[in-house]
């Protein structure tokens, strides 16, 4: 038999997080996504079995002032892209140095230095995926999606859809239907 | 949390040397940190593979046509066991029917590469692959409805 899951990695992240701490003793405060606030007298023992604990789900401590800036900016583009309903008519400058504090010219620099690819294109990459996720397990038309993406048009959809896959959003949701009968 | 100061490992098995050798031209000349390792045949990478401590590529080239073991029969193999569950397949072909195609994805694939026949094509298509990639890896993105066909 095989079942079909949803889930909220976001939930599932802070609930792991909560788990972990608690079971180790440690007072926290959770802070934004990506963000803990820990107690000052937290041994280095405790932090090792902490990080250690941790790396099983593959969450990482990352220390690197620079790739945690990555990582919240990433964070931040995955909030917009997949918390709100709707995305925010701010523009996506405007959002994210709001967000972060830093001017978007140094956001971009550096995200661009260190990712291989741009700001405009890992939010392309990010409604993509969340396109997918609605196509997939919500069955939304593409209509639906479109709207609840921000898309001016399915037109416009289908072919960022088809720029980032190489395939059209009908034919994707074909491969992953026969992909699952193929393994049950 | 992941960055290009790591390198990218990356495995190719091509029958054709010249598709081998300019597959690695190609390569040497993007501005990535790649470590790059070559087969002959689909019976030689298998058998790499089969070493229980190599270090585990982040994407792996299959050529459809090869003696020994063809693209398509290392695909299942790879596809059937879980310790490749996080490596990338792309698959490279001549061919650029839809069927087949969709066929690779099905099966397991990611990434389907229609050869290109020059040089500058190619490192552009393999500079777009090794970014998309890099992309689902570095940020945890669901490689289970990861396609790139191109």
């Amino acid at each position: 038999m095989r079942l079909y899951i949803k889930y909220d990695g976001i939930v599932a992240c802070r609930v792991i997080l909560q788990e972990q701490l608690e079971r180790l003793d440690i007072s926290y405060k959770l802070l934004e996504l990506g963000e803990i606030e820990i107690s000052n007298s937290v041994t280095k023992e405790n932090l090792a079995q902490l990080q250690e604990a941790l790396n099983k789900y593959a969450i990482f401590v990352v220390s690197n002032e620079k790739s945690q800036l990555i990582q919240k900016i990433k964070d931040a583009i995955v909030e917009m892209v997949y918390e709100k309903d709707k995305l925010p008519s701010v523009t996506i400058s405007q959002y994210l140095s709001d967000k972060l504090n830093f001017s978007y010219g140094y956001i971009t620099n550096i995200f661009s230095e260190y990712t291989y690819t741009s700001i405009e294109n890992f939010i392309i990459i990010q409604k993509i995926e969340r396109a997918k996720k609605l196509i997939i397990e919500d069955e939304l038309t593409l209509t639906e999606v479109s709207y609840k993406l921000n898309y001016s048009s399915v037109a416009y959809l289908s072919s960022q859809f088809k720029k980032v896959t190489g395939l059209t959003p009908s034919a994707f949701k074909r491969i992953v239907d026969k992909r699952r009968n193929l393994s049950n | 949390m992941i960055t290009h100061k790591d390198s990218i490992h990356i495995l190719i098995a091509d029958d054709d040397e010249d598709d081998r050798a300019f597959f690695s031209d190609a390569m040497m000349e993007l501005k990535m940190n790649n470590k790059l390792t070559l087969f002959n045949d689909g019976k030689d990478l298998m058998e790499y593979l089969a070493n229980p401590d190599i270090v585990m590529p982040h994407i792996l080239f299959l050529d459809l046509n090869m003696p020994y073991k063809s693209g398509f029969e290392c695909l299942k193999e790879i596809r059937a066991d879980s310790r490749f569950k996080e490596v990338s397949i792309a698959i490279y072909s001549t061919s650029s029917s839809e069927k087949d195609i969709e066929e690779t994805f099905i099966e397991g694939a990611n990434i389907y590469i229609k050869k290109p026949n020059d040089f500058t094509k190619l490192k552009k298509v393999i500079k777009e692959v090794l970014n998309i990639n890099w992309q689902f890896h570095s940020s945890g993105l669901n490689k289970e409805t990861f396609f790139f066909s191109i």
